[in-house]
């Protein structure tokens, strides 16, 4: 998959979570720009990550992400 | 008739909840349904949406949809749904489930309004001075503990009688918390078990070390389960679900880390729905009857094309074994309370014959209450059940092989309860008991005995029919004999249930928990009444409350007249009324005050007191609109004409 595949994907995941079709994401897009991107609905979003990928985050690469970018850089080494 | 297609392997988080049928295109609807301009018509949708199966993220969705909080209860109400304020308290993180529970909380009719007291703050805020949750005035606790808040500190080699008090003495901690949530908030109060997270030490060896962890977490769950038994609290036994289930479907050690979440996310759907179904029981929602289907759901094969020979059943083949095993679970549901009645598209001749000719049938015709075999639609046939039992349509859950049928009746009739069953016969027990619609908040010696009681009805009902002509011979024929006493410790599990499930013959529908009922019992100034009937086929069981409290100026108001419906029509009313005056006169009360509160299921009532020879009187002022007020002054009362002979207990 290619980094604009996942962030297109990612992008869908986002919908779902927060529930609102007018979000865009881009590499620099963190919590601060996102209403309800609050602690919880995090968790949301890195369950439902998980789902649509396929994938399974370790702890310690849950503490790294800042913004959308790194987790794209997250999804992306784990489906490489 | 047996037309099953192959379903594509499910990912685990949406098998989860498989009894509930797939939606086809769960995010259309849901864009659908956010367009309705009325909340009440976004609640209405979320309720149907929360009926097909859905993973957490859906559960969101659902729940945003619903928003509950900007709907009034009465609204609420009006939909079918039954408001409840449940408050959480807990030692792990909870919230992340709220979403789920309130759909769950949906898909079971209840309106949950949830609040949770601040993390790991159980203990201050059941014990210490008043918070949010006081004014909240939750009608259901939950009190959500973890492995974690049960280390005893007890070194590995303790011995058994060390480690029983350590767990005795936890176990009472717990138990005067519950004590503090009764009186605080005058709630039905439920435990959850506690879930076995610790990976065991031993091994195999686990339970013969009394202070190993495994051992342990045992130990403190039976201890508290006692407790409870004790006390009259409910069980939110995660324990044993997680156990049936296994721990890597409900749990996430990584979750555990990052945020204190217990139960993961994942399964939020499947906890939300298995504290709804408590919190539905406790409010009277349970279902009460199971209606089977009998071609390939009871039996393989088609009786009236294979015939008594070539139906397969029992011994001989390991189908014909799962069928019968089947029939004992059904059957065992009987045992416990719930009403078994069979709608089947047969020549009931060829269905009768397969109950009473073949050997290896399990199940009897005396344990069906109604048995319908004919050519009829289903849902014609299951509005008939429902109104021969006496019981609501929405009491009835439909259990039927076939996915056509199932759908039929969904559509026709969406208040009943009709599960997705597996292909294989050999799931179709565990299905049923996976979908939680029996969910009991007591069980008495009275639920042990209504299946005979229903089919005892049956066998009055042909009384009727045919001995007697005339109504007052039927009635005389029947010898009943009415025991009528003040309601007595003993009976206060069986009222508290009769007061949340009795729909139609209740005057006021008011819901009462155990110790709001005690409360009026110990109270000198009121009158409570518990009525047994037995007649000459057998004991009913306790089938009627009156719960009166003084009104001022030498009156007495019936706040609660309920009666359970598979009595109606035999004059009980009557009779009782004549209990009631004399308990009243021996207060010195001087007239007795009814109210009848509408509701969409106690039209049958609305003229109750009419009948009963009481006055109309104008409503009190800020009486609730609707409602009617009648007057019974003492000193005319004439006791009507009736068929049963009162015993009364000391009053």
């Amino acid at each position: 998959m290619t980094r604009d595949a996942i962030m297109a994907a990612l992008t869908e995941v986002f919908h779902e979570v927060f529930d609102d079709d007018s979000i865009t994401l881009a590499d620099t897009t963190t919590a601060e720009d996102i209403a309800e991107w609050d602690s919880q609905t995090h968790i949301n979003l890195i369950l439902a990550a998980e789902m649509r990928f396929g994938v399974r985050f370790r702890t310690s690469e849950l503490d790294g992400l800042k913004n959308v970018g790194d987790f794209v850089s997250v999804i992306e080494r784990k489906l490489a | 008739m047996d037309q099953q297609s192959v379903q594509p392997p499910q990912a685990p988080e949406e098998a989860d909840l498989a009894w509930l049928p797939a939606h086809p295109d769960l995010s259309a609807a849901l864009a659908a349904a956010r367009r309705l301009p009325q909340p009440a018509e976004r609640v209405r949708a979320a309720a149907e949406l929360a009926g097909y199966r859905h993973n957490f993220l859906a559960a969101g969705r659902i729940d945003r949809l619903a928003s509950l909080d900007a709907v009034p209860p009465a609204e609420l109400r009006g939909l079918g749904l039954f408001p409840l304020r449940l408050a959480i308290l807990a030692s792990h993180t909870v919230d992340h489930l709220f979403p789920a529970l309130r759909v769950a909380g949906l898909g079971r009719r209840l309106a949950l309004d949830l609040r949770v007291a601040p993390y790991g703050q159980y203990r201050q805020v059941l014990l210490g001075p008043p918070t949010e949750l006081d004014e909240f005035s939750p009608q259901l606790v939950l009190l959500a503990l973890d492995e974690a808040e049960f280390q005893l500190g007890l070194p590995l080699e303790a011995g058994e009688a060390e480690v029983e008090e350590a767990v005795a003495r936890r176990v009472e901690e717990v138990r005067h918390l519950w004590r503090r949530a009764r009186e605080r908030y005058g709630a039905t109060v439920v435990q959850q078990t506690i879930v076995n997270t610790a990976p065991p030490l031993f091994g195999n060896f686990e339970g013969l070390v009394a202070a190993a962890p495994g051992a342990l977490v045992e130990r403190l769950n039976a201890g508290l389960r006692r407790a409870a038994r004790e006390e009259g609290v409910l069980l939110l036994d995660l324990a044993w679900q997680v156990a049936r289930d296994g721990a890597a479907r409900w749990l996430d050690p990584v979750r555990w880390h990052q945020a204190k979440q217990l139960v993961s996310l994942r399964s939020a759907p499947l906890y939300g729905d298995l504290l709804a179904r408590v919190a539905a029981a406790v409010a009277g929602l349970s279902r009460k009857c199971l209606v089977l289907d009998l071609d390939n759901t009871l039996w393989g094969g088609v009786i009236g094309d294979d015939g008594l020979g070539g139906i397969v059943l029992g011994q001989g083949s390991a189908a014909g074994e799962a069928y019968a095993g089947f029939q004992r679970y059904c059957g065992l549901l009987g045992a416990r309370g719930v009403i078994l009645a069979v709608c089947s598209k047969n020549d009931e001749a060829n269905a009768v014959e397969a109950f009473d000719k073949h050997p290896e049938m399990v199940l009897r015709r005396d344990q069906i209450a109604a048995f319908v075999a004919n050519w009829t639609d289903k849902a014609a046939n299951l509005r008939d059940i429902a109104a021969t039992l006496n019981i609501g349509i929405d009491s009835l859950v439909f259990v039927d092989d076939n996915p056509a049928e199932r759908a039929i009746v969904r559509r026709e009739l969406p208040m009943v309860a009709v599960p997705e069953l597996p292909e294989d016969v050999a799931g179709y027990a565990a299905r049923l008991a996976e979908a939680g619609y029996f969910e009991a908040a007591a069980f008495t010696a009275d639920d042990a005995q209504r299946g005979r009681q229903y089919a005892l009805n049956a066998e009055r009902q042909r009384a009727s029919q045919t001995s007697s002509t005339d109504m007052e011979g039927f009635l005389r024929s029947l010898e009943m004999v009415m025991d009528a006493a003040p309601i007595a410790p003993v009976d206060l599990a069986r009222v508290t249930q009769l007061t949340n499930k009795t729909n139609q013959f209740n005057l006021t529908t008011r819901r009462y928990t155990e110790a709001e009922i005690a409360q009026v019992m110990e109270d000198p100034s009121s009158v409570t009444l518990r009525v047994r009937l037995a007649d000459r086929f057998g004991d009913n069981g306790l089938i009627a409350v009156v719960l009166a409290r003084p009104a001022g100026e030498g009156a007495l108001a019936i706040d609660t007249w309920l009666m359970s419906c598979r009595v109606l029509g035999r004059g009980v009313e009557r009779a009782m009324l004549q209990s009631l005056v004399r308990a009243a006169s021996a207060r010195g009360a001087r007239a007795l005050i009814g109210v009848y509160r509408p509701t969409a299921k106690n039209g049958m009532v609305s003229d109750h007191y009419a009948k009963l020879g009481f006055e109309p009187m104008p409503p009190p002022p800020g009486a609730e609109d609707g409602a009617t007020f009648w007057r019974l002054e003492l000193d005319r009362f004439v006791a009507p004409e009736h068929f049963i002979s009162i015993m009364e207990g000391v009053a």
